[in-house]
């Protein structure tokens, strides 16, 4: 009993589940997943829980077939998986802190996103108790000569999210870095449960404010597949162009801010300039620069109008006449090259094993994009290619994310004249209340990487619990292995390069 | 790289001209801050960004201004590494609990006169985030707030014309001093 389709068929199958199966599993199956997960024949999407559940998804990867295992919890325990596959590690931590269920047999009880200021602890559980954490939080020990720490943030020297970095150097050289996360912890779930679904996709929207359009999205196709909601084919494919737009927008602004941190003005500046265009593109389009809002569920909340085509027309032949001579710029300056050649090395293997989302997995091989696995509407009847490299350093994923933006201007292109006309949007709100408990699950692909959306409507049409799980649980991580054994003074870059979200990871 | 340098010297500037400063935010300086604080600060301000929790978006707008479009540093205000650099905070957020202590701490630990500024609609009163567990709900509630710039983010040109009149209102005052 191997595959995951077996693994699902032995469970208990949840009809309201869509589009994935859902099955709740015995203990024997939920550890065994553990071992797929630990083989690498099964990839981690997420984990999380509810007072009586734990879940976790899961894609296989010959068949890039996806689904929700869920274990019922025996007195609120169930068998760590972290404790054989390190990616869930964090995750089971944070549900620990969330919803209070313990894993068995994880050896990190650390809390994560509770540093002990929220007075109470549990929050998604009835009756909570005290919180657990205290003001200590013990980071793990580096051994060795001359050795000393660095501590940096929560409040950083640039215009940066909050987070704290604890360094451990020898001179220079960074022997182990650790991250401590948890400042942007805003209790987005706990908002999110009893909510509207009006409400409940703004706070989706801003899980990541950089991300909106992909979390909306996200969280919009899980509504839409819960309550099997048909979107209007013209708001399917004015979607992938706010996506697109989304995705243009950061690549530009990133590759000129990661130049910066190498000290290399010229580039943020040029480049800032054209990330200037593209949100003043979709200003003028959609009536707001960072489209926030503007997905919803059923399909959009404003339409792409008369004159946009030649807006984004415009758009894409500014940004095609600029970028190449600074794609060259950037190839043929040696000295920028000297500081992002080499530098902040992620191991394909271990970008594998944590499924690295987006630019920091493709530039390590991980060929992994979720408009094309599991795929979704219209990117299914679009042509375009997902690059990835080997190298794994941040010129990688500098090149990664050149490539991208090659990519997301042809799309733009070819999705234009594709557009229907017709309704914008499918009523969703009249429908929501169905009488019986539905569940959704959506995959999209951000700039980031991949974002899961899983969510439970109550018969009553509110949102009963929702799941958004942000690519960068999957990149912090690794973060700390990339940056081992460089010098101090290249961790802007290497940060910079992979670009976690603080707080679409804090929620 | 040369040519690159060549055309844009011969292209002219990018940046736009200035925005007219923000009337409403110019009313609520005049009622809040401090005659002795305003003449002591004079035409430049040091700002100190603090992220108490916010979505990110306001750190994006706030990104914005820096480039060449809005070019902040030609008003005399610039972004500074420190508090103890600054005489400007300015807050995102809807200041979560877990953050509180941090900017508590980055308000003390910057220089008397100093100014504080809520930036976006979290900041104001917590925003969509207001009655979380997880958030205290709005600057105001932790340190005192001297300007609010409202927005979801706030657009470059509303924190442009925000800032704008806080360093106008600072420099009359300096005069008129």
């Amino acid at each position: 009993m191997n595959s995951l389709r077996e693994t699902i068929l032995a469970g208990e199958l949840i009809e309201a589940h869509r589009p994935w199966p859902r099955a709740v599993v015995s203990r024997e199956l939920w550890q065994r997943a553990a071992e797929r997960l630990h083989a690498g024949e099964w990839a981690l999407l997420g984990l999380w829980g509810e007072p009586e559940f734990a879940h976790l998804a899961v894609i296989e990867r010959h068949t890039n077939e996806c689904a929700v295992l869920s274990f019922a919890c025996e007195q609120q325990r169930f068998p760590s998986i972290g404790r054989s596959h390190a990616p869930a590690i964090r995750l089971e931590r944070a549900l620990r802190d969330l919803v209070g269920l313990e894993p068995e047999g994880l050896a990190d009880l650390r809390p994560w996103l509770d540093h002990g200021k929220w007075g109470t602890r549990h929050r998604l559980e009835q009756g909570a108790a005290v919180s657990a954490a205290t003001h200590g939080y013990p980071f793990l020990p580096a051994a060795g000569d001359s050795l000393h720490q660095v501590p940096v943030g929560p409040v950083h020297a640039g215009i940066i999210e909050p987070g704290h970095f604890r360094f451990t150097a020898s001179g220079e050289t960074v022997v182990r870095l650790e991250e401590r996360l948890g400042y942007a912890h805003r209790g987005i779930e706990t908002l999110m449960a009893g909510a509207p679904l009006e409400r409940a996709a703004r706070l989706a929207g801003r899980l990541s404010g950089d991300s909106t359009v992909a979390c909306a999205l996200a969280f919009a196709q899980a509504v839409e597949a819960a309550l099997a909601v048909q979107v209007p084919p013209r708001a399917v494919w004015v979607r992938a162009l706010l996506a697109e737009l989304e995705r243009l927008a950061n690549h530009l602004g990133d590759i000129g801010a990661i130049c910066n941190d190498a000290a290399f003005g010229l580039m943020h500046a040029q480049c800032g300039l054209l990330r200037e265009h593209t949100l003043r593109a979709a200003e003028s389009c959609f009536g707001h620069r960072l489209m926030m809002d503007r997905v919803v569920p059923g399909g959009l909340g404003c339409d792409l109008p008369g004159d946009g085509e030649q807006l984004l027309v415009a758009l894409v032949a500014l940004v095609r006449s600029r970028f190449p001579e600074l794609v060259e710029l950037y190839d043929n300056t040696a000295s920028l090259q000297d500081r992002t050649v080499g530098t902040g090395y992620l191991a394909p293997a271990l970008a594998q094993q944590f499924a690295c989302g987006g630019y920091v997995g493709r530039a390590s091989g991980r060929n992994f994009d979720a408009r094309c696995t599991p795929g979704y509407a219209p990117y299914d009847r679009l042509r375009f290619e997902v690059p990835v490299l080997e190298e794994g350093d941040v010129n990688a994923r500098v090149w990664i994310r050149i490539r991208e933006i090659e990519q997301s201007l042809s799309l733009i292109e070819e999705i234009l004249p594709q557009v229907p006309p017709g309704a914008i949007c499918a009523p969703v709100a009249t429908q929501a209340a169905t009488g019986i408990a539905r569940e959704g699950m959506a995959l999209t692909e951000g700039f980031r990487g991949d974002i899961l959306a899983w969510l439970r409507i109550a018969a009553d049409g509110k949102i009963e619990r929702c799941h958004l799980r942000d690519p960068s649980w999957f990149q912090w991580p690794v973060l700390e292995a990339a940056i081992e054994g460089n010098i101090l003074a290249d961790f802007p870059l290497c940060n910079k390069s992979f670009n976690c979200s603080y707080a679409g990871h804090d929620l | 790289m040369r040519r690159l340098l060549f055309k844009n010297l011969v292209l002219g500037p990018l940046t736009e001209p200035a925005p007219a400063k923000d009337d409403a935010a110019v009313a609520e300086l005049a009622a809040r801050v401090d005659r002795v604080a305003r003449r002591r600060l004079g035409r430049t301000l040091a700002i100190r960004e603090v992220d108490a929790g916010s979505c990110n978006g306001c750190e994006l707008e706030l990104h914005a201004l820096s480039n060449i479009v809005y070019d902040l540093e030609r008003f005399g205000l610039r972004f500074v590494a420190s508090p103890r650099h600054a005489d400007v905070l300015l807050v995102t957020g809807p200041v979560t609990a877990n953050m509180r202590e941090a900017l508590e701490r980055t308000y003390q630990a910057t220089p008397d006169p100093k100014w504080v500024v809520a930036v976006g609609d979290c900041a104001l009163d917590g925003g969509l985030f207001a009655g979380s567990y997880a958030c205290i709900g709005g600057v105001s509630a932790v340190v005192p707030v001297d300007l609010h710039i409202r927005g979801c983010p706030p657009s470059p040109l509303a924190l442009l014309k925000g800032l704008l009149a806080l360093l106008d209102s600072a420099a009359s005052e300096a005069k008129a001093g």
